[in-house]
């Protein structure tokens, strides 16, 4: 029965050789050095067997929300100003509904002037009217949602920017689909996650804003000067040094407005340099736009104080002698590594919102040698048990499953190096568990081929008969299994994604080499027996 | 060599012994699951702070412990970990300790309440990252190479700490050690910066309530699916109650699985549902096995009782059956015993899978759908199995010609 036979063992070694090629390459030297090598390159380790770092973070979208609240705020109030509506703007809730903003006292003549104030300047906000002449300005629904998506995602882009300049390899930055606004970060290698989290966590968030007052020791000493009530345009904020007239702790106070001269989105560069006292400091330029704002803003304010506020903490305060361009020089007490680090996450960019980190894990290097070590120890141990047990209980047939299931094993293994999916350990476990597995659609062959010996049929006719039965029960165990694995890859994680992952490739693999492979090794052991030899087969 | 040729064992007339032998275990594992272990969340849903630290010497739990009450974490569970003269201690913080606001200030206590003889001014080589080293190294120049020295000291620094993690799993002894690994100059150089302390850090886990909230519901979810898909598939392939059979069976499986992890103590992480969505595979796959000989010989044997058929399915997959338990459990086993301890969860819950999926699909599974039929055949209903409308339709035979 020599129908296709040739061309058949033809197809299986090109398959051989193919996936034998995606598991190692071509390596550079043909020893075991060399092959370990090529394998290394090939196939990608996850982090439980590399070692490093991953987190998930949750980005603070209320944080850019109240950024955009701020700025309508301010529009709102020079705008209602110029046309002589005196109204009393707050934010009554900025942690739970920092879009919402509620005008008081607003004449009832003034209010069409309000609403084609608002459907003009602010159009991504909704104006409805409430009782006792008090006005709620709040954002759009889908305005909403769209401020907050892009938060994440321009919060992705500056993680990345950052990590780029990390020199981490490999890093996974992406947006993580179990919650709301989480990012998920993977670092293979990075031992230390303390500096690599506060280079991410810091939002950078520049602002250059007047300084009305300070320092003030504690807020109540800021609270006096001012007569125990804060003007609406201005609010407290910490300083970051501490200074002669600290209070206890050492915290100083300073009296800031609200509105910002210039942020971080006007900066187009930031630099490492020495100041005119030789001290690390940190040197900017604006963009053109931010340039011209902020020459306007010193133009018409020479002779007051300029704060430079990092993160919501005062930098530094200087005096506006004369009108600055784009370019100035922040320092602050800060030491060579610091500098180095702040001119790093300015030139990222800033974060549009807080993060907050909700899981951290970190794997070492030695667990995940080890972790590798016990891994391949117990696949080749189980494997080798069953290669034995077969050849037992099925002499010859055994080897045909041998064949199969080692053929397997590097179909397997050539396709994670062709897809550049992650080997994780318990990946490791599934390719284990598929040898176990697939050597079950052997079995079933078998059995049945035996079962069809014992009624008397001849033994090309038991094993077509043997191939035709079970081949509807392999399929339908083999897609039951696929399914599940499936649904693990859909709601598992990385660890368990690389066991979806393995299993899945190990059962494919295993459909063609139990069926295919198998069924041409014995249509070639009958081709060369003589009409009547006895079929080995325990 | 064969075993079980031409076996011929009633298993359908030993179903009330397999349904006690299931009930108890059952049962067993539910109260152990209401009253006395509950459910051992593992950190991935509960949430926590695990640490796992391994030490130079055999570490003594209780001079651990006071190290943690004297830095205030008064709930600090200390475990040994791992085989016998690992020297591995797990150190597990509680979720009190661990919310979103400083997440890894457990994790930060823990290290520094371990560090017992810290001198001033030098970091820990033993938990320095390799960044770290290679700053220190390019500051100090021993090797006084001025230029070319990045890419030097770049692999010196990754020889140093390759050499600590690889060959040493994590622990540096005395800096001698590394002699053998990089320049003796270097190693000289190392004291000046690093002091050894008696641990490494191996691995650590923390995770906010949060995320611990959010992967209880997707494991759940991932269960629901599994067998939703299940039952879909079995009813489209063969009837419906084909599919509800396996459904019960598989969550029989389940149910003492989980109960077995309870009795035992054991934790249950993501790892082990994964494991346990496998046995859920596994058991199905063995169930289908029985239902596809049953369905044949439904065709084939025209004239013989249902539970007869049965039976006889039975007796003919049971050489497969129990070959293949036989391979895969060996295969699950050698990865219990030597796939290390971070697969412990996750393979022993594949081993009490296996047995009690095998076991399943004998007891449980061809059971329900003979007592189904019968049941659905005396109260006189159109019966679904061809094979019970057969014995039905000659009891009615009987009854006309009489």
């Amino acid at each position: 029965m020599n129908k296709n036979l040739g061309w058949k063992l033809i197809v299986i070694a090109g398959t051989l050789l193919f996936f034998l090629f995606g598991i190692i390459g071509i390596p550079e030297k043909w020893s075991g050095s060399g092959l370990v090598a090529g394998l290394q390159n090939r196939i990608h380790l996850g982090l439980d067997l590399k070692g490093g770092t991953h987190l998930i973070l949750q980005v603070q979208v209320n944080d850019a929300v109240n950024v955009d609240s701020d700025n309508a705020v301010e529009r709102l109030k020079t705008d209602l100003r110029a046309r002589k509506i005196f109204a009393d703007i707050t934010k009554p809730d900025p942690v739970n509904n920092p879009d919402k903003v509620v005008l008081k006292g607003v004449p009832p003549e003034s209010s069409s002037d309000l609403r084609s104030l608002v459907s003009d300047r602010l159009p991504e906000y909704d104006l409805t009217s409430g009782a006792d002449n008090t006005w709620t300005v709040s954002m759009k629904a889908q305005a909403l949602a769209d401020l907050k998506n892009r938060a994440v995602t321009q919060a992705i882009e500056t993680i990345r920017n950052r990590i780029d300049q990390l020199g981490v390899s490999e890093p996974i930055i992406e947006e993580h689909g179990l919650g709301q606004y989480q990012i998920l970060v993977q670092l293979p290698g990075v031992d230390d996650p303390g500096r690599v989290k506060e280079i991410m966590q810091s939002t950078a968030m520049l602002q250059i804003r007047q300084s009305f007052g300070g320092p003030y020791p504690s807020e109540q000493a800021a609270l006096q000067d001012k007569g125990g009530v804060l003007p609406p345009d201005q609010m407290l904020l910490p300083g970051r040094s501490i200074g002669p007239n600290a209070g206890e702790g050492g915290q100083t106070w300073y009296l800031i407005s609200r509105a910002s001269a210039v942020t971080g989105r006007d900066l187009r560069a930031a630099d490492q340099t020495r100041d005119e006292n030789g001290q690390p400091a940190v040197s900017f330029t604006l963009t053109g736009e931010g340039g011209r704002r902020f020459a306007s803003f010193t133009g018409s304010h020479v002779g007051d104080n300029l704060a430079v506020v990092l993160d919501n903490k005062v930098q530094e305060v200087a005096v506006i002698k004369d009108q600055i361009h784009d370019q100035g020089v922040i320092n602050g007490r800060f030491t060579e590594q610091e500098t180095k680090d702040l001119s790093m996450i300015l030139r990222s960019g800033a974060l549009p919102a807080g993060i907050k980190y909700l899981e951290e894990r970190t794997v070492g290097p030695s667990l995940g040698s080890d972790s590798i070590r016990a891994g391949v120890t117990a696949a080749v141990i189980g494997m080798l048990a069953v290669l034995i047990f077969m050849l037992v209980y099925y002499h010859a047939a055994g080897i045909n499953a041998d064949i199969a299931l080692i053929l397997n094993l590097i179909i397997l293994l050539g396709f994670l190096g062709y897809s550049g999916a992650t080997l994780t350990l318990p990946g490791i476990a599934g390719v284990i568990l598929t040898v176990g597995m697939g050597v079950d659609s052997n079995v079933l062959i078998f059995e049945r081929i035996r079962e069809e010996l014992r009624n008397g049929k001849t033994p090309p006719s038991a094993v077509e008969q043997g191939f035709g039965h079970a081949w509807i029960t392999i399929v339908d165990t083999h897609v039951t299994t696929i399914v599940s694995a499936i649904i693990l890859f859909i709601f598992g994680t990385g660890p368990v994604r690389g066991f979806a992952v393995t299993l899945s490739f190990g059962l494919f693999a295993n459909l063609f080499t139990a069926v295919f492979v198998s069924r041409v090794i014995f249509d070639w052991l009958l081709s060369r027996k003589l009409r009547g030899e006895a079929l080995s087969i325990g | 060599m064969e075993f079980f040729r031409n076996a011929n064992i009633d298993f359908l007339g030993k179903k009330w012994y397999f349904l006690a032998f299931s009930l108890v275990f059952s049962v067993a594992g539910v109260f152990s699951m209401a009253f006395w272990h509950g459910i051992p969340y593992g950190v991935d849903f509960r949430g926590g702070t695990l640490v796992y630290v391994k030490f130079a010497q055999t570490p003594d739990n209780n001079v651990i412990r006071a190290s943690m009450d004297r830095a205030g974490l008064r709930n600090a569970r200390i475990q040994s970990y791992g085989s016998a003269g690992s020297n591995e201690v797990l150190i597990d913080v509680s979720e009190q300790e661990t919310n979103e606001q400083a997440l890894d200030r457990g994790k930060t206590q823990i290290i520094n309440a371990l560090e017992t003889n810290a001198p001033s001014g030098k970091q820990d080589l033993n938990n320095s990252s390799f960044l770290t080293v290679k700053t220190f190294l390019l500051q100090k120049d021993p090797l006084r190479l001025g230029t070319d020295a990045d890419q030097r000291y770049t692999a010196q620094a990754q020889a140093i700490v390759n050499y600590r993690d690889k060959v040493k799993s994590g622990v540096l002894q005395s800096m001698d050690e590394l002699k053998t690994a990089v320049d003796p100059a270097v190693v000289a150089s190392l004291s000046d910066g690093f002091f050894l302390s008696n641990f490494g850090v191996r691995n650590v886990e923390i995770v906010g309530p949060q995320v611990g909230s959010q992967l209880r519901r997707q494991a759940l979810l991932a269960t629901a699916y599994s067998l939703a898909g299940m039952l879909v598939y079995l009813a489209f392939r063969f009837e419906w109650i084909y599919g509800v059979a396996a459904v019960i069976t598989v969550f029989h499986d389940t149910l003492i699985t989980v109960g077995a992890f309870s009795l035992l103590n054991k934790e249950i992480s993501l790892t082990v549902i994964a494991a346990i969505l496998t046995l859920i595979g596994y058991s199905n796959n063995d169930t289908i096995v029985v239902f596809d000989r049953i369905r044949e010989n439904l065709k084939l044997m025209r004239r013989e009782k249902l539970s007869d058929i049965v039976n006889r399915s039975i007796n003919q997959t049971l050489s497969r059956t129990i070959l293949t338990a036989g391979l895969t459990f060996l295969t699950v086993l050698a990865l219990y015993l030597f796939g290390g301890e971070v697969l412990k969860g996750f393979s022993l819950a594949l081993v009490i899978g296996i047995l009690i999926g095998t076991y399943s699909s004998i007891a449980i599974a061809a059971p329900i759908l003979v007592a189904y039929q019968d049941w659905r055949a005396e109260r006189g209903k159109p019966v679904a199995l061809a094979a019970a409308a057969r014995d039905a339709n000659r009891r009615e035979k009987v009854k006309a010609k009489v």
